[in-house]
């Protein structure tokens, strides 16, 4: 089961080390992470993803609360929340036609192209993991020579 | 205000906390809160290894509730108190850490001495700081005891770089604080209790499980009302030994690898367990699945995290045991209820108790376990504190030492370190001069930190050390001989060193007993003596501990003596 947590936390030095430790010495996994200050400069947002079945997940929230830097934990319910990564391919270019898959691709699935070259091309992608995942499947014939992915930011949808 | 230093704001701020003792060991990063604690009132009780400060402000926070205080240097010192942390949050008890670091400039530059304690000592403390301003210094203080003493008790570490203790500046010292993510306090759960009173009267077959964490909340009181009102019987774990006094009819003392048969098959045959204050350990209940199979579990616990962790609960209370017990007495109280002994269930009980009481088979021979733990407790008075080390001894004390006074005895259950207990009961002795002490040891563990003689010695903290001797590790040696084959590596201890010439070495009192006479003349001795007094009581290598729940088993699994 994949869950989206999403941690307040004070903005501190060292709460990210504690935060991440606590999933490597309660043998949690993490799947994608991203942190960044909030509104109120004193308070970091953390958005973390994870995957395990349902006792795992409750556990892996209940130990989050316990820490004593965590202001707020919640799950978000996937369904009421947007979550987006952003990330960056490096395409590899072998022959002229390439360019032009590669940018199609890359429209069909709203992305952007930076750094245009003869022998590679930058895709850029703003969506979900899925989405991402997608597009990084048909650009993998072509030869992904870089890869970057931010991980997941979420906020809860207005009126939930 | 007046200018004074980071060092001088650290002991005015211990002292405002009620501290009167300190267990340390001075290094060049702490002189200045040294030089400081020379002009105050604070007593410091010197160590001789720093380990042994952290496990005897444990023992000093075990018994009187409130936070042990150790004091080290920074690098070694500091890492040598990891342990000690780590014995003391996995078993919940309250302790403040203080280590001096190098100055701030100097951190991250490999300095002499220098060590990353905050991020050594993370995964095993509850919480810790590190004060970069002298300003700073009272309020961290305020707050690592706050944390230290409230909910769950714990660990914290409080690392003082020597620039913050030497700084001068008008320092505010807080008289309250706030932690905005730190909640200790849950209000009772009235609904949860209502569910589980009432799921505990329908079942047929209940049994209580007292914790560790009816002695941290000191809910003997509570425990003992409720259990005599639902005529319900007793099991604990091991570190609830004492929860319930063993004497008691209802008790069947501790469960789990090394329990009473008589818990262990009770509980195995339970329908519903009201547990207090555990956090399930795999040495308490054995395989987890096993466990939960056919039972109803009512978990109560301050720990939120705790519940759910290692076993599904029916009703989960989250709350401070003593509150919580207290409202289900309470409940019961109005209800007008009081249970009869006339039910099957215990009569059961009792029956299986006398069965195993009577026909335990024990080890032939003249100083036996059971019967030099027995001495110790005809002779010891009811009141009398016990740390025990870890191995067979510490087991053996778990079947054959009755705790009759709630909450006398410790032991390191969680992170079962060896070498605790005699620093420990050292420490036992500082919060409670009044009281005998005694630790219940082994030979490999007291050689752990038995240079602590000298503090026992020297800073007059007399305690008994009632040495189990067998010259080997004994519960490792025990697991070679049940699980090995026999393959005996890295055990005998040689008959290395004489214990009673070495207690002499450091002006303490060591006797050698021969039989079960000799013994209870040198416990009487002990407890006459104003020195530390180390009975070395050689016994058979060879006795195994028994019964035993293997790794991996069931509780109903025992190996049973042959």
């Amino acid at each position: 089961m994949w869950a989206i947590l999403s941690i307040l936390v004070e903005n501190k030095p060292g709460i990210l080390f504690k935060v991440t430790h606590l999933f490597r010495s309660r043998n949690f996994n993490i799947d994608s992470i991203s942190v960044g200050v909030t509104q109120n400069p004193e308070f970091s947002k953390m958005t973390i993803t994870t995957i395990g079945d349902e006792k795992q997940i409750e556990q892996i929230v209940k130990q989050l609360d316990k820490m004593i830097d965590t202001i707020e934990v919640k799950r978000l319910d996937d369904k009421k929340t947007v979550f987006r990564e952003l990330s960056l391919f490096r395409v590899k270019v072998s022959k002229p036609s390439d360019s032009m898959e590669i940018n199609n691709i890359a429209n069909s699935f709203g992305a952007k192209v930076h750094d245009a070259r003869r022998d590679s091309i930058m895709v850029a992608l703003t969506a979900t993991p899925e989405q991402i995942n997608n597009l990084q499947e048909l650009l993998a014939p072509y030869e992904i020579l870089d890869i970057a992915r931010t991980g997941v930011a979420a906020l809860q949808r207005g009126g939930d | 205000m007046e200018k004074i230093s980071g060092a001088r704001s650290l002991i005015k701020a211990l002292e405002k906390q009620g501290v009167k003792e300190i267990f340390g060991l001075p290094g060049g990063a702490n002189l200045p809160m040294y030089d400081e604690l020379y002009k105050s009132n604070i007593r410091h009780i010197l160590v001789r290894h720093e380990q042994s400060a952290a496990h005897m402000a444990d023992g000093f926070g075990r018994v009187s509730r409130r936070a042990g205080v150790c004091f080290a240097t920074s690098g070694p010192g500091a890492t040598n108190i990891v342990t000690g942390l780590a014995t003391a949050n996995a078993d919940s008890s309250p302790m403040v850490a203080i280590t001096g670091q190098v100055p701030t400039a100097m951190i991250g530059r490999d300095a002499f001495q220098e060590s990353d304690i905050i991020g050594i000592a993370n995964p095993v403390v509850k919480y810790s700081f590190q004060p970069t301003k002298a300003t700073d210094v009272p309020e961290v203080v305020k707050k690592g005891f706050y944390i230290a003493e409230t909910g769950r008790p714990g660990a914290v570490l409080i690392d003082i770089p020597k620039d913050v203790q030497t700084n001068e500046a008008e320092i505010p010292f807080p008289e309250e604080v706030k932690i905005r993510g730190y909640h200790p306090w849950t209000d009772p759960d009235i609904v949860a209790i209502e569910k589980a009173i009432k799921l505990l009267l329908s079942s047929t077959k209940p049994v209580i499980l007292a914790g560790g964490g009816v002695i941290i909340s000191s809910a003997f009181a509570e425990l003992q009302s409720l259990a005599e009102m639902l005529m319900i019987p007793v099991v604990s774990t091991f570190k609830g030994k004492g929860a319930f006094p063993e004497n008691h009819t209802l008790s069947l003392g501790p469960i789990g690898m090394h329990g009473h048969a008589e818990a262990n098959k009770i509980m195995s045959e339970a329908d519903c367990v009201l547990a207090i204050g555990t956090r399930f350990s795999d040495r308490s209940v054995g395989r987890f699945d096993e466990f939960e199979k056919n039972l109803k579990i009512i978990h109560l616990d301050v720990d939120p995290a705790e519940i759910g962790k290692n076993q599904t609960t029916s009703v989960a209370i989250v709350g401070d045991v003593k509150a919580s017990l207290r409202i289900f007495v309470k409940l019961l109280m109005q209800k007008a209820f009081k249970k009869t002994e006339e039910n099957e269930w215990l009569k059961h009980v009792t029956e299986v108790k006398q069965y195993w009481r009577d026909n335990l088979k024990l080890h032939p021979g003249e100083l036996t376990a059971a019967k030099i733990l027995r001495k110790l407790r005809e002779v010891m008075p009811a009141q009398s504190i016990v740390t025990t080390e870890v191995g067979q001894h510490q087991m053996w004390a778990s079947l054959f030492y009755d705790v009759i006074s709630p909450g006398t005895f410790f032991s390191s259950t969680g992170l079962g370190t060896m070498g605790w207990g005699f620093p420990a009961a050292i420490g036992a002795k500082a919060a409670r001069p009044d009281l005998p002490v005694v630790d219940i040891a082994g030979d490999g563990s007291f050689n752990m930190t038995e240079n602590s003689l000298a503090t026992s010695v020297l800073d007059n903290l007399p305690v008994i050390v009632f040495l189990v001797n067998n010259y080997t590790l004994g519960m490792v040696a025990q697991w070679q001989r049940t699980f090995y084959d026999r393959r005996m590596i890295g055990v005998d201890q040689k008959q290395c060193p004489d214990y009673c010439k070495l207690a002499e070495s450091y002006g303490a009192q060591g006797i050698r007993v021969g039989d079960l006479n000799e013994l209870g003349q040198a416990i009487k001795a002990g407890l006459k003596s104003n020195v530390a007094t180390v009975i070395d009581i050689p016994i058979d290598p060879e006795e195994d501990v028994l019964p035993f729940v293997a790794p991996g088993t069931s509780l109903k699994d025992m190996i049973l003596p042959s």
